[in-house]
């Protein structure tokens, strides 16, 4: 079984490398890119049940021992976020393919998308599975490199403008991961993570501090941490609307998976609790004002995406299992609702020509599918009940409710205020775009329109164009997921509670990566 | 853990100058300064193999007591050649951001030169190797000439647009 762990990076690399050379044939390259892609989501399947049955399945690479040879770890963490964002990968991927073919491939160079997209996807899975930080690393750059191709497709002036602030700021977050690897190899003599768990605790605790902090700045950058998150609005709203779906469901949530490996595995004794929940609580509602500012629904979706990794990093600082449970709980709702809820912002720019509020109207009538999966994503996203979205909350207020102090009831009211804001954003949306008809956008005024920012690259109105029955079929079945989420949240919430179980004792890492005792 | 203070000294150079220079608006001295950090790091890196020593080579001999730490040097060699692939994308960037804005707006409504290229299109459009070198001849012979007759015109005319050096 262990056999299956190289070969979910494996899978996506040779695909890529297909697709390349079957640049000019575009049915093959669809083929081999949905191939690829379902193949890692079954290898993922299997994974998780066999992980989560028999504990971490560890590789060596190439048969050298850990610390010598590069490891490769999946516990039930990793299978979990292997599975979801494989499974995302292929529906955004069945999206995008509807879209070329409505399109007609005109728009984009596309020959150049699936070789790359399946890159990003290797790059993906590499950093779930690496067990070792150089590894994770490696992954780090695969995807990102991957992403500033995607983020720039096309070459028009506005994605080459933000394309290069998000290079420079990943760059800078890539150099001081590295650094951070320099200093800890300096000190620990090793890169792989199960081994540096086991000797950091021999460290001063001011250079342990020191090295935590490195490592949280360089993941805090690709997380969206404010005050680090200001690159994400301004670039994801501008890739093509497949690309800044899984941007922006998966890239960030990279970040999540580094900080909780680092604050769980790497420093379970961090005295950063504090400072943690301070950036979580600013994450929240700096997030969600920036929202309610946006006239823009994929900008205000971005920001909706800022405000919510304060959640995620809420459950990191507080850290007792029932709080780290959840937070993969969320990880998984935030992921899988977020895609499908830009991807409705897809479908809503492809039927009303923009993405504006303020030109947009009638759509309740012009594309009622639509409407209802918009309807759907914004209520599970708003956190009402019974969705996933309410699910995660309540399991992560329940944990801040059982941890107390003063600083986890503050994060618990922000928390509460910002669903109910993302709520508001989100209906606003719905009364503005949905609702009203199209003849009442002329003149149109309302307290609800006052003072909103327009998108800067904001073009006008484009002509609309048709939506195939694939990219819909694509949306529905992202939004079918997410629903599951709530219908099976017994079992998911078990599952995740089982992997916090894993997170809680790293020795179950330790041990699997070094059963003889570490050297 | 002893390191040379040269290397240290070194690294903090770069990385100061490198800092310094990214925060300038141009995109090429960005760029300069990406790579003045890049290398900073790497000598960072290898900084933390600690004290110098013979190659590691492994020959089984007791000489390879005094053998230098390997592993810092592999995750050198692999961030140079991730450096590398960035500097060559990002140069990209930097091209086609200069094209955009030498043309303006008008940067993205320039026809696509590929826009009405089928698959047999482009593939009658590749010439053969020798069409290749005839050209290329003829193009050095011309330039030949020209030199030979005038050398005003060295200095080439430097508000040519950006679109003309693109011509096949």
């Amino acid at each position: 079984m262990n056999v299956l762990v190289p070969l979910v990076v494996a899978i996506p690399l040779l695909g890529s490398a297909l697709t390349l050379a079957l640049g000019r044939r575009r049915p093959q390259q669809i083929i081999v890119s949905v191939l690829a892609l379902t193949l890692v989501a079954a290898i993922s399947t299997a994974l998780l049940v066999q992980v989560d049955q028999n504990g971490p399945s560890v590789v060596h690479v190439g048969g050298w021992q850990a610390p010598w040879g590069i490891v490769l770890v999946v516990d039930r963490l990793s299978a979990i976020m292997l599975l979801v964002s494989a499974l995302m990968l292929l529906g955004v991927l069945l999206f995008a393919v509807g879209q070329g073919i409505v399109d007609g491939d005109a728009e984009t160079p596309v020959s150049i998308f699936h070789p790359t997209y399946l890159v990003l996807a290797a790059g993906l899975f590499n950093a779930f599975i690496a067990g070792d930080l150089f590894n994770l690393y490696v992954g780090f750059e695969m995807l990102l490199s991957a992403s500033y191709v995607l983020l720039t497709l096309g070459g028009t002036g506005a994605r080459i403008r933000v394309g290069v602030t998000y290079v420079v700021v990943s760059l800078v977050s890539s150099v001081l991961f590295l650094s951070a690897i320099a200093l800890i190899y300096g000190a620990t003599g090793t890169v792989t993570m199960a081994l540096i768990a086991d000797r950091v605790a021999d460290l001063p605790p001011d250079v342990q501090l020191i090295l935590n902090l490195l490592l949280l700045l360089a993941f805090c950058v690709k997380a969206a941490v404010f005050p680090l998150s200001f690159w994400l609005p301004d670039s994801y709203p501008t890739a093509p609307a497949p690309v800044t779906a899984v941007f922006a469901g998966l890239l960030t949530k990279v970040g999540i998976y580094a900080i909780i490996r680092t604050q769980t595995l790497l420093f379970p004794e961090s005295q950063l609790s504090v400072p943690l929940m301070v950036v979580a609580f600013l994450t929240l509602i700096v997030g969600i004002l920036g929202a309610l500012a946006q006239a823009d629904i994929k900008r205000l979706l971005s920001f909706t995406l800022v405000s919510h990794i304060g959640y995620m990093i809420f459950g990191i600082a507080m850290g007792t299992p029932l709080a780290i449970a959840a937070t993969i709980f969320y990880v998984v709702h935030h992921i899988t609702v977020q895609t499908s809820l830009f991807l409705c912002a897809g479908l809503i720019e492809r039927v009303g020509g923009t993405t504006s509020l303020a030109r947009l109207g009638g759509l309740l009538k012009a594309a009622p599918f639509v409407a209802f999966l918009f309807f759907v994503g914004a209520l599970n996203l708003g956190g009402i009940p019974p969705f996933s979205g309410f699910l995660g909350k309540f399991a992560l207020f329940q944990a801040g409710a059982e941890l107390g102090g003063p600083l986890s009831y503050i994060l618990l009211a922000a928390g509460a205020a910002t669903s109910l804001l993302t709520l508001y954003a989100l209906a606003r949306v719905w009364n503005i775009a949905f609702w009203r008809s199209t003849d009442e956008v002329e003149a149109y005024e309302s307290p609800m329109l006052d003072g909103l920012l327009e998108d800067p690259d904001d073009h006008g109105t484009v002509k609309t164009r048709t939506i195939s029955p694939l990219m819909t079929g694509a949306t529905t079945a992202l939004l079918a997921l997410t629903v599951s989420l709530t219908l099976f949240a017994g079992p998911v919430f078990a599952l995740t509670a089982r992997a916090a179980d894993n997170i809680e004792q790293p020795a179950t890492y330790i041990n699997a990566v070094f059963p003889d005792g570490s050297p | 853990m002893s390191a040379s203070l040269t290397l240290v000294v070194a690294m903090a150079v770069m990385y100061a100058a490198g800092v310094y220079v990214m925060l300038e608006r141009s995109l090429t001295r960005v760029l300069i300064g990406f790579l003045l950090v890049g290398n900073a790091t790497n000598l960072l890196v290898f900084i933390m193999s600690g004290r110098p020593g013979n190659a590691p080579i492994v020959t089984g001999t007791p000489a390879d007591a005094a053998m230098v730490d390997p592993v810092p040097q592999v995750l050198m060699l692999t961030a140079i050649v991730i450096n590398f692939g960035i500097t060559a994308l990002i140069l990209a960037l930097i091209y086609r951001s200069w094209w955009l804005a030498r043309l303006g707006d008008e940067g993205d409504t320039v026809t696509d030169e590929h826009a009405a290229e089928t698959v047999e299109s482009t593939e009658k459009s590749f010439r053969s190797v020798t069409d290749d070198d005839a050209a290329s001849q003829e193009d050095l012979d011309a330039s030949e000439r020209e030199h030979g007759n005038e050398h005003a015109d060295d200095r080439g005319d430097p508000a040519r647009a950006p679109g003309e050096g693109r011509d096949r």
